[in-house]
């Protein structure tokens, strides 16, 4: 199920969401063989940061609750990790976040010249006070961050966006008008908060944490949906994508590529090749197509 | 009941001290286990770590804390009536097999821990026979002297208990007494302990045609995964892992080489080594 997206061939239409697995090349080339598409790297920051004390990640039953807190070795210090990348045989999205524009346009010039494939803008993550969700809740701060980025960079970029913005439609098209190639959505829910009652402490260390998993997909079919009606450029859905059937209802929403994460805790890396197979199971079923299906929920009813 | 997802807050029913830096915190509570596999646990406040299960019976299981960093240190401080959280069990614990004849079981330092009980699952009903071989720095560091009825082959780096080398000779040796004796070999090797000792296990288990399993040692994060912390090369430990057989560690790139650092960052192991010991 061959895709174009924004002028690269994807050999199917699924996204792995940064934050999950994406550590090394290994595993985004395992996982791009088990039927993913485009592979994120988990997100790069303007820094070294080690992320939260454990606990991080807390499987609830219905999705995830994590405030991992955005790890990375920081921009200038993956040198061996961009040599392996460089003869890779398949596409990636560097994830990149930052503190201020500043050190967005920094990360992302150098990364740039890296050559992955696509940026994605990770204006979005609710696990750190200083980066990330306080630019994608407003969208006068989207437009700027995206507009300095987009500057600097030369291939397509991809705006990351929260479910905890007022109006991601408004966000969203804040970013097209600021150049942004495509739109990914949803980064998690929430913050959320589950408290041991035993302890009566606060599970995660960070103490709140962002929802991920089967919970969140009605808000990211939602937010999908609004997004179609507001942007004419792709949007990648993404939040409690599960199964072929989950894929095919955030494509009706206006989705163009499906992206997963948290489905790898409950189905295992093979989702990927899973879920390709059930929406071609499903569009065979039916007698259509991913391009007839695109949006079909904004259709008037017959 | 304890499940891979919220913790669950349960009781120290009581406690071993082993030696100055060792000791094993029991919990009782049933919980569903295979040998190798793990649990998080959670110390409100401290941190959460992925410790092996040491010790275990349908009504009952343990832990062995060996006190190097923060959460260690306090961990081996708790006792009896004290709360800890645990969810688990992760990974996938060895695969002891069908019908093994002989197999070696192979134990450095703390790496005696998850081995242990799966010597004491091969030792009930028609096991094999196991040659144990443990090692550790010194004596005191030899985990549970008296625990298995199975012959044990002891050596330490100073030469305080048994033979003063390294476990790999014990292994080579016996290798070639059993072929020298005509007598079957391995049908397995079983180990853990340092990585290099790991990979020197496996080097050897290679050049005589003998499959082997180890179980490897990673910074972890959700333990089912997902979160990425642990990857070895294409291998995420806390789920494909922890235990990888010969055929995984021939294509695995990062075994005996590399490791990531809590940032992400991959460092060479002795690096890594020196931040876990921190």
């Amino acid at each position: 199920m061959r895709i174009n997206f924004l002028g690269k061939t994807l050999h199917t239409p699924l996204v792995l969401a940064s934050g999950v697995l994406g550590n090394n090349k290994a595993i985004l080339e395992r996982v791009w063989e088990n039927g993913c598409g485009l592979p994120t790297m988990k997100s790069i920051g303007p820094a070294p940061r080690e992320g939260h004390k454990n606990p991080t990640v807390i499987d609830l039953g219905n999705g995830l609750i994590n405030a991992v807190g955005l790890p990375s070795p920081g921009y200038l210090n993956m040198e061996e990790e961009w040599q392996e990348l460089s003869d890779r045989a398949f596409p990636i999205t560097a994830s990149i976040y930052g503190g201020s524009v500043d050190e967005f346009v920094r990360v992302a010039e150098f990364v740039s010249a890296k050559g992955p494939d696509f940026i994605e803008l990770n204006i979005s993550c609710p696990n750190s006070d200083q980066h990330g969700m306080v630019f994608g809740v407003n969208a006068h701060s989207s437009h700027d961050v995206v507009a300095a980025v987009k500057k600097v960079i030369q291939v397509p970029l991809i705006a990351k966006l929260t479910p905890a913005a007022p109006d991601i439609a408004a966000i969203a098209k804040a970013c097209e008008d600021a150049g942004a190639d495509a739109i990914c959505a949803i980064n998690t829910a929430g913050p959320g908060m589950v408290i041991d009652i035993e302890s009566r402490s606060p599970v995660l260390a960070f103490k709140k944490g962002g929802l991920s998993g089967p919970m969140i997909k009605p808000i990211a079919v939602r937010c999908v949906y609004d997004i179609f009606r507001s942007v004419s450029i792709p949007i990648i859905g993404l939040g409690g994508i599960s199964t072929g059937k989950d894929a095919i209802e955030i494509i009706m929403a206006g989705a163009t590529l499906v992206g997963i994460g948290t489905a790898v805790r409950y189905r295992g890396i093979t989702v990927f090749d899973k879920v390709n197979k059930e929406i071609n199971d499903w569009l065979a079923a039916h007698d259509t197509s991913m391009e007839e299906i695109r949006g079909a929920a904004h259709r008037e009813a017959l | 009941m304890i499940t891979q997802q919220m913790p669950a807050m349960v009781k120290v029913a009581d406690k071993d001290v082993h030696s100055p830096e060792f000791a094993t915190l029991y919990v009782n509570q049933a919980i569903d286990f295979k040998p190798g596999q793990f649990v998080m646990v959670w110390i409100p406040g401290v941190d959460e770590k992925p410790y092996t299960i040491s010790h275990h019976s349908p009504e009952r299981f343990g832990i062995t804390v060996e006190a190097k960093g923060l959460f260690s240190k306090k961990a081996v401080s708790l006792g009896p009536g004290d709360k800890i959280g645990i969810r688990g069990p992760f990974g996938n614990g060895f695969n002891m097999g069908l019908g093994h004849q002989r197999v070696a079981v192979v134990a450095g330092g703390c790496g005696m821990a998850p081995l242990a009980p799966l010597v004491e699952a091969f030792q009930t009903g028609n096991g094999p026979e196991i040659l144990l071989i443990q090692g550790a720095r010194s004596k005191s560091f030899l985990l549970y002297p008296d625990r298995f009825a199975a012959k044990a082959e002891i050596c330490t780096d100073d030469g305080s208990k048994g033979y003063k080398g390294f476990v790999t000779d014990i292994l080579v040796q016996k290798i070639k007494d059993l072929s020298a004796n005509s007598a079957p070999g391995f049908d397995m090797v079983y180990a853990c302990g340092p990585e290099i000792m790991m990979a020197k296990v496996f080097d050897i288990c290679e050049a005589h045609g003998i499959p082997c399993q180890v179980s490897l040692e990673r910074y972890m994060r959700c333990g089912f995964g997902v979160c990425g912390a642990c990857v070895c090369g294409h291998a995420v430990v806390c789920k494909d892992g922890p235990v990888f057989g010969s055929k995984m560690l021939r294509t695995m790139a990062d075994f005996n080489t590399r490791a990531l650092l809590k940032t992400g960052q991959p460092v060479p192991l002795n690096e890594y080594a020196t931040w876990r010991c921190q």
